[in-house]
């Protein structure tokens, strides 16, 4: 288990660095999200069930979690690699926090890397589904705290 | 021969860039472009002639009438229907299928009725029957489908009984392209005394349609599939039949006289036209007919095989990684394909980095793709303002996909 060693803030900063390198290159961009999508390692095919799956996006999103020592660790899987790497850049902000960190995040990234015009509007609801979503789980957590 | 260059100096959204790359357009499946004469008539109607049809008794009225009607003659001719009044405006084909259900299909069929389609319908020639066939106690069955994405006849013929009332059929798929043999399938329908309903959406823009030859009892489509404007189409029926069914919706152009004691209906074609019609659609409409008309639908079509055979060509060469979903030897200018390990969903969008639009997921033929086991598929449809760069470049797009991610 990973307790994350960086704010959120901190992190989204270093996602948001990470794609400047691309210089706006909307192929690079695409890419660059399907590496991490194929670099997120493969949730047990078990938890690929209908209760897991995101509702609101159009490709399949799988989200399962757990609760370690007080914090929340997010597993993910997609059906396609490019909505996998959206979520993996997700779980890289969110993964290891307290359930309070992920109910306050301000996740501001997503719209400083000017991913609303790569992805289009779809897939612009579908992250706003996953985040939703992580939330939701840290709500429960912390009720269940 | 068509002078493309000519021809494409007619669409002024071929000149335009998407995401820093010549547009190529590969999506004419869900709706082709339109050339400037086309927008020119929308914003001319509204410049010059603006006034509602058939009842104004000034100029304008005038004018905006004889233009409406002026769609009509063209559509009559071009579909060659044996009168005028068998051509009537709806706003699509999913309006024209679900007006016939509505009328004819409400009025004719009881429990225990079949209307059958096939495996390969768009979903708005299955839901309108759907609803239909369960208020009546009637069933929807399905002609199955080859692995080529071809209706399997006999199964057909083993499905015909009394029992049948409706048979509507797409002419060409959108998800597949395969053309269905429709003269064979309305004869054999007609034997067992049902009505055959014939979804031109795909086809209309692309195949001779003649629905005296054809002996079709309803042929629907599109005017945006076909250079026209969008929420714009025609229905073309039987005269007996369209006389005889009950009208679609009430008010406005398809009455003929009102009392509380009942209601008297208008002859056809307005007896299904009512209230405001689409005239400014209407009218542009004529435009994208004389389009096809002067280029030539036989050239068109032909222009369309090349580019379809050049495709397949070479995404089966150079992509070995690609399946072609829908091999019939008879197919409109649709090449459907997924890549091995490489969501279809993906590859769109990859493919729009380098402004190429293609149509990705289930074509809205959700039936259709589970037959293959399939979400969806990539769809590049093409039409005859498309060039053999746009393809090369395509498939070059295709193949870099495949290096990064296959």
């Amino acid at each position: 288990m990973s307790v994350a060693t960086k704010s959120i803030e901190e992190v989204q900063n270093d996602i948001i660095d990470d794609f400047d390198l691309l210089d706006g290159d909307r192929e690079s961009t695409i890419f660059y999200i399907m590496e991490l999508g194929q670099e997120l390692p493969a949730i047990d095919e078990t938890h690929m069930v209908d209760e897991n799956l995101i509702k609101g996006c159009q490709s399949k999103v799988w989200l399962t979690t757990d609760f370690v020592d007080g914090h929340v660790i997010f597993n993910a899987d997609s059906n396609t690699d490019i909505t996998k790497g959206l979520i993996s850049l997700l779980i890289r902000v969110l993964n290891g926090r307290t359930p309070l960190e992920i109910m306050n995040a301000d996740l501001f990234f997503f719209e400083k890397i000017g991913m609303n015009g790569v992805i289009g509007s779809q897939r612009s609801n579908g992250f706003a589904s996953m985040i939703k979503q992580m939330k939701f789980y840290a709500l429960a957590y912390s009720a269940k705290n | 021969m068509i002078d493309i260059e000519q021809l494409r100096s007619e669409f002024p959204i071929l000149a335009t860039e998407v995401n820093g790359h010549p547009l190529t357009y590969f999506d004419n499946g869900a709706t082709n472009q339109k050339p400037q004469s086309v927008i020119d008539a929308l914003s001319g109607y509204y410049k010059g002639y603006n006034s509602n049809v058939h009842r104004g008794a000034h100029a304008l009225a005038d004018k905006a009438t004889q233009a409406f009607e002026h769609t009509r003659e063209l559509l009559k001719e071009f579909v060659n229907a044996p009168k005028t009044e068998q051509i009537i405006f709806t706003k699509g084909t999913t309006e024209g299928i679900n007006l016939v259900a509505n009328t004819y299909g409400r009025a004719n069929l009881q429990a225990g009725d079949e209307v059958i389609v096939s495996t390969m319908e768009h979903h708005s020639n299955i839901v309108p029957w759907q609803i239909v066939a369960q208020e009546k106690g009637a069933t929807v069955r399905n002609i199955p489908i080859s692995d080529e994405g071809e209706i399997i006849f006999e199964e057909f013929e083993k499905m015909l009984s009394d029992k049948v009332k409706i048979v509507s059929i797409v002419h060409a798929s959108n998800a597949l392209g395969t053309v269905n043999p429709v003269e064979r399938i309305i004869e054999k329908a007609h034997e067992i005394g049902a009505v055959v309903l014939i979804d031109g959406a795909q086809s209309a823009a692309h195949l001779p349609i003649d629905v005296q030859a054809l002996n079709c009892d309803f042929f629907v489509t599109s005017a945006h599939k076909m250079f026209g404007p969008t929420g714009m189409g025609f229905l073309y029926g039987k005269e007996d039949i369209l006389n005889d069914m009950p009208p679609f919706m009430g008010g406005g152009e398809m009455i003929k006289e009102v009392s509380f004691d009942g209601t008297t209906f208008n002859t056809l074609p307005y007896k299904f036209e009512a209230g405001t019609p689409n005239i400014a659609d209407t009218v542009a409409y004529a435009k994208a007919i004389e389009f096809i008309n002067r280029y030539g639908k036989e050239n068109i079509a032909a222009r369309e095989k090349e580019l379809l055979d050049y495709a397949t060509k070479k995404l089966i060469e150079e992509v070995p990684t690609a399946k072609i979903i829908g091999t019939s030897s008879n197919k409109v200018s649709v090449l459907s394909f997924i890549i091995e390990n490489i969501h279809n969903y993906d590859i769109g969008m990859m493919l729009d980095a380098r402004g190429i639009a293609v149509r990705t997921g289930h074509h809205c033929t959700q039936p259709l793709m589970a037959r293959y086991g399939l979400e969806g598929t990539v769809r590049a449809s093409f039409s005859v303002y498309n060039t053999f760069e746009e393809i090369d470049n395509f498939i070059e797009a295709l193949k870099r996909i495949v290096k990064m991610f296959g």
